[in-house]
């Protein structure tokens, strides 16, 4: 009982810092818009050649979500670095909860943070031509929390391996391009050099984007131009982020176990 | 008395430095017992190994009866701490962070209301307790982490450097906290300091140098180590008062520069008996009672710590300051 009760102030401590953060809030809703307009405005003329049979902005919405995730979800698990630089991380350290407990916690906040933050996206998708019916927001949202959980998974992985605010900024750069650019949020990956197969398989963000883009684009544009689109079924999909999550937050708390 | 701390051959190295250096001793339930020493003592040390933050490189210890190497939770269970250095969530109310804690720590729900309450009220913050700590001063964040330490009942409350950086007043006020909570609630205290009339209060101190303990007492026994008090006089007749002292009281008279020294046991009731007899007239006389400053002098032949804060404790205040 008292396991899940300290998961829950944990929880709940994430969830408070960040609503108290309105700019961070307010900016992560308008960085991906701009980057929607942006690449959407400028790469959909000169990509009708690409013949993907579908609008480029559409094309790239799911990849958009996706994207604003994971920068939420790692952002969200630096949390855990600050603590440990602001003397934050010994007062939770030594109060008599599992680092288990700690772990979910600080996963569950990151998670629920990011998904949440994804949500809201979904404002702008009658603007850019996409219809949502409520079962399409109930989908998305489920794959919006699975990718947020296994991000923060990674994340807190991270974070509990690096000492300072800054390696840990650093490990994220080097991390963050190659897995966004590497997911097929900006071109199909049905088509492209096996090393990057190799690569964007291993990418949970790929899995993620592969999923709600079946879901937005589903009954609105021809099946046939889905299927070319498209990598795995859906369900394939969330079976990989559910194991992959599985095992970072495995890993994860080890790392923490190891390091207290 | 029963011992709450039962520490036995305690080490702790940090790759080839041996920062506490195979030390025993016992704090029985109750006491405020204090540890005195420079900087890079090995306190800190110590306080981390005793509430399971660290574990010892060799030894063991025992606190409320529970191994801190086998019964890492039970001793978490009963201590409570405050940290050297800033341990607050700043983004959160004061209210918040007490919450925060007390649900870590299983204090039921309808209880700790009460107890944030009652803790609040105790170091005078109850009404600032919906104000985000960010904006509270350093002695006032320091006061709501005491506050934080006492609300799950602890056994044991470890102070480490408890008043460190803040002004005379509130050290003031913060002692008379820690009285009144050793007098109410039978709390057992383990305190840092390098504040010598701070660990005046500590009914035994332990004075730690290089990672060892070289002595162990209440306040006045260790004093009485150093010898007793010293009366210094002056005169313009210094020789004819340096005879009378050393005939009619048969006491060793000491001469530095124009001042005539004497010691004597308690000293302020020699000093009336001397404005009595004395027929030398004498221009001024003072009394100086030995000091733990003097303790530490005697057993290392070196001093403490310089009056002004040294470059170390200089830093900490300023991070304090700037809010961290
Ligand atoms: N994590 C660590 N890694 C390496 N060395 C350490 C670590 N923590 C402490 N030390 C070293 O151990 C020694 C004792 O440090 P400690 O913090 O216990 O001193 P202290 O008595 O608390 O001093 P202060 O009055 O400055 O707080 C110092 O030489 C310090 O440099
Ligand atoms: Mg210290």
């Amino acid at each position: 009982m008292h396991f899940f009760k300290s998961i829950f102030a944990i929880w709940q401590r994430e969830i408070i810092r960040y609503w108290r953060d309105k700019t961070r809030i307010v900016s992560s809703f308008f960085q991906p818009i701009m980057f929607l307009l942006i690449f959407g405005a400028g790469l959909s003329t000169t990509l009708t050649a690409g013949n993907f049979g579908v609008d480029f902005i559409k094309f790239m919405y799911p990849g958009i979500i996706a994207m604003n995730v994971m920068g939420i979800a790692f952002f969200s698990t630096v949390s855990t670095v600050w603590d440990r630089e602001f003397g934050f991380l010994k007062e939770i350290l030594v109060a008599p909860v599992s680092r288990t407990s700690i772990a979910l916690g600080k996963a569950f906040g990151a998670t629920t943070i990011a998904s949440l933050q994804a949500l809201i996206l979904l404002v702008i998708a009658p603007f850019i031509g996409v219809g949502l019916h409520i079962l399409v927001v109930v989908k998305l949202f489920l794959f919006m929390l699975l990718l947020s959980f296994a991000i923060s998974g990674i994340g807190l992985l991270i974070s509990s391996l690096m000492k300072t605010t800054e390696t840990f900024g650093l490990v994220m750069q080097v991390l963050v391009f190659p897995m966004f650019f590497l997911s097929g949020a900006f071109f199909p990956l049905t088509n492209v050099p096996l090393w990057m197969t190799i690569i964007s398989r291993a990418n949970p963000l790929t899995y993620g984007v592969d999923a709600m883009r079946q879901i937005i684009l589903n009954g609105q544009i021809s099946q046939q131009v889905i299927n070319k689109l498209v990598l795995y079924p859906i369900t394939i999909n969330g079976i990989f982020l559910i194991g992959f999550s599985i095992i970072m937050i495995l890993a994860a708390v080890l790392a923490f176990n190891k390091r207290s | 008395m029963v011992n709450i701390i039962e520490v036995k051959n305690l080490t702790r190295k940090f790759n080839g430095l041996t920062a506490v250096d195979d030390i025993s001793f016992e704090v029985k339930k109750g006491e405020i017992f204090g540890f005195l020493g420079p900087n890079g003592a090995g306190k800190s040390t110590t306080i981390n190994m005793l509430s399971t933050i660290i574990a010892p490189t060799n030894g063991n210890a025992l606190v409320n009866g529970f191994s801190i190497i086998g019964d890492k939770d039970e001793v978490r269970k009963s201590i409570g701490l405050v940290f050297q250095d800033p341990s607050l969530d700043d983004r959160l109310t004061a209210d918040e962070n007490l919450c925060f804690h007390a649900r870590l720590y299983g204090v039921p729900k309808d209880e700790y209301n009460k107890r944030i309450e009652e803790v609040l009220k105790l170091v005078e913050l109850w009404d600032r307790k919906d104000d985000i700590v960010k904006t509270f001063s350093g002695g006032m964040k320091r006061r709501l982490e005491i506050a934080r330490g006492l609300i799950h009942y602890p056994a044991v409350l470890f102070l480490d450097e408890p008043t460190l950086g803040l002004d005379p007043q509130t050290r003031v006020h913060i002692w008379d906290y820690i009285m009144k909570l050793k007098r109410e609630r039978e709390m057992t205290i383990f305190m840092t300091t390098h504040y010598m009339n701070e660990a005046e209060y500590c009914d035994r101190i332990g004075i730690i140098d290089n990672g060892k303990i070289v002595a162990l007492d209440t306040p006045a026994n260790l004093k009485k180590m150093v010898g007793g008090d010293i009366i210094s006089l002056t005169s313009q007749d210094k020789q004819t008062l340096k005879k009378e002292l050393e005939e009619k009281y048969g006491k060793e008279v000491k001469e530095e520069d124009d001042i005539l020294k004497i010691e004597v046991v308690e000293g302020e009731k020699f000093m009336p008996r001397l404005f009595n007899e004395l027929q030398t007239k004498i221009d001024s006389i003072s009394l100086k009672k030995p000091a733990l400053d003097d303790v530490f002098l005697f057993l290392t032949g070196r001093k403490i710590r310089e009056e002004e804060a040294s470059s170390k404790d200089f830093m900490r205040n300023f991070m304090r300051m700037r809010g961290r």
